[in-house]
């Protein structure tokens, strides 16, 4: 019987870890280790930010499902990984961290004979001064990165609604929080939620909505922005972002590193070496990515995280990591297997996994900040790279380690985003796009990098109808209701 | 409805953006269209899934 372990229980690893005792069945054992006792469908926090939806909506309990499924579940927090094992015992194993209420603090040791890394981002609010302290959230701004952060986001919100129906004027201030930041498109759906939210509240005349991101562009999304097919023309995600912010009275301030938060007030850099401060009652910024800060260890007790890890805390894998200058990148730079290239039996999927460069063009200012997007790894994406991973590992547990492995990188992969602005389903609007692949291929698409045919972006009612049928759809998959696995990622 | 005078002012940063017009806006909106539209970028979305499996 083999052990397959994994870390980290959102859309990849729930993805990965249900996948595989499918097909995996009684014979072997799949073990998830994640600190959450819930599992959350991120894209629908931003309705939960604007109190469209409550906390309960998103999530549910973890721990039946996967007692129904036969997987093993810990509530616990990955610390480090031991690949060698010990001097004494070269059996692989994880330490891991309780967090379940009762033995919080507890720690164990995991063995595995394989391992899929699927923990996610650290949300690093640490890495600016003033938006927190580590992984937590600073008192200055509010987040929609979790359940709690956007039911925290919505109260305060409503205070600041509250304030513009009594009169008072106020500003509102959404995007990104620090140079190196992904994950733009939350950041972008929620402030035209917000927008959506406080015409209904009849307060819009009296709140000032601005944006500011590191994008260089309006419409970059952390993939260096895209075309779509319109009116026969290969239009500009540009274009079509700029639309948005415009009709709906939003300036923007782009190409922005936040260099520190204080009550009421933003400091930040631009691109052209400028500075500046933007005051603000309200702020949703979000914040960059790291790792988990997973420490790796050799047999005999030292220090092996470098060889493991990348220096952002993301998993190495089969990427190609010295590509250099931009200039020189190509959509094969792109991991395909996601296996780490000195273990075999690790694997990493999801934000987990190190990217080989940005997608986005690398820019900084002057003084050399780094301003531009990181890639993003999330939603679609994540849960086919989770699947793929986990029938790799199935093969090889199955057929032996010469198994061949499954592909899916990025660059021969779509993503389908909808961005809704609003809820209700006569009201409001959503922009629903498609990119095909993800990472531009300018070898096989020349010019524009993605295919025109299945790259496409469109406004409307249909896309809030789409937004509704997906929460339904992907909460009903993850919690392995009948059928589970016709529903495609 | 907006007007574009309310939004678009001249010489502003979004003065040369793209901005929709009332028959845009009006079949972003229409029922019967938007049902259609659902249908066809449901599909869209499928191809793109299915290309990316």
């Amino acid at each position: 019987m083999a052990r397959l372990v994994i870390m980290g229980g959102g859309v990849s690893g729930h993805t990965a870890a249900t996948f595989a005792k499918k097909w995996l069945g009684k014979d072997h054992e799949v073990v998830v280790v994640t600190p959450n006792s819930q599992w959350n469908w991120i894209p629908s926090n931003i309705w939960v930010g604007v109190g469209q939806m409550t906390k309960e909506d998103v999530v549910f309990p973890l721990a039946p499902v996967y007692g129904k499924a036969g997987i093993d579940f810990k509530q616990a927090k990955a610390v480090s990984i031991h690949p060698e094992g010990k001097a004494d015992d070269e059996t692989p194993f994880i330490t891991i961290e309780s967090t379940k209420q009762g033995t919080a603090g507890e720690t164990e040791e995991v063995t595995y004979d394989y391992l899929i890394n699927a923990t996610g981002p650290k949300l690093n609010f640490g890495a600016t001064p003033g938006l927190g302290e580590g992984t937590n959230l600073g008192e200055h701004t509010v987040s929609v990165c979790t359940a709690d952060h956007a039911v925290h986001a919505n109260e305060e919100l409503r205070k600041i609604f509250d304030k513009a129906k009594a009169g008072e004027r106020q500003k509102i201030l959404i995007g990104t929080g620090h140079g190196m930041c992904t994950c733009q498109g939350a950041a972008f759906e929620y402030i035209f939620n917000i927008e959506h939210e406080a015409k209904k509240a009849g307060v819009r005349d009296n709140v000032d909505i601005k944006w500011i991101s590191n994008e260089s562009f309006l419409g970059d999304f952390g993939i260096g922005g895209l075309h779509m097919n319109r009116g026969g023309y290969a239009a500009s995600s540009r274009l079509f972002a700029e639309s948005l912010y415009s009709e709906r009275n939003i300036p923007w301030l782009i190409g922005a590193h936040v260099s520190k938060v204080e009550a009421g007030k933003v400091h930040y850099e631009l691109l052209d070496g400028s500075t500046g401060e933007e005051e603000f009652d309200f702020s949703m910024l979000i914040p960059p990515f790291a790792g988990v800060g997973l420490t790796a260890v050799a047999k005999d007790g030292s220090d092996m995280t470098a060889t493991l890890f990348a220096p952002n805390g993301f998993l190495k894998v089969d990427a190609k990591y010295d590509a250099g200058d931009y200039a020189n990148w190509k959509a094969s730079d792109w991991p395909e297997t996601y296996q780490n290239p000195t273990y075999d039996n690790i694997f990493a999927c999801g934000i987990a996994f190190a990217p080989p460069h940005p997608i986005s063009k690398p820019m900084s200012s002057p003084a050399g900040t780094p301003i531009f997007p990181t890639p993003p790894r999330t939603g679609m994406p994540s849960g086919i790279i989770g699947k793929a991973v986990a029938k790799s590992v199935c093969d090889m547990i199955q057929n032996g380690k010469s198994a061949s492995l499954q592909k899916a990188s990025m660059a021969e992969m779509g993503a389908a985003c909808v961005a809704s602005a609003g809820k209700g389903l006569t009201d409001g609007m959503a922009a629903a796009l498609t990119v095909y692949p993800v990472v531009p291929d300018f070898e096989k698409y020349p010019g524009l990098g993605r295919d025109l045919s299945h790259t496409f972006g469109e406004i409307g009612l249909a896309g809030h109808w789409i937004k509704h049928v997906l929460h339904h759809l992907f909460i009903y998959k993850a919690k392995l209701k009948p059928g589970w696995t016709l529903i495609p990622e | 409805m907006q007007k574009l005078e309310d939004v678009i002012k001249p010489y502003d940063q979004n003065f040369t953006t793209m901005v929709p017009t009332r028959f845009v806006k009006f079949f972003r909106t229409c029922l019967i269209w938007q049902f259609i539209r659902f249908v066809h970028i449901n599909i869209k979305m499928i191809l793109v899934v299915a290309k990316s499996h």
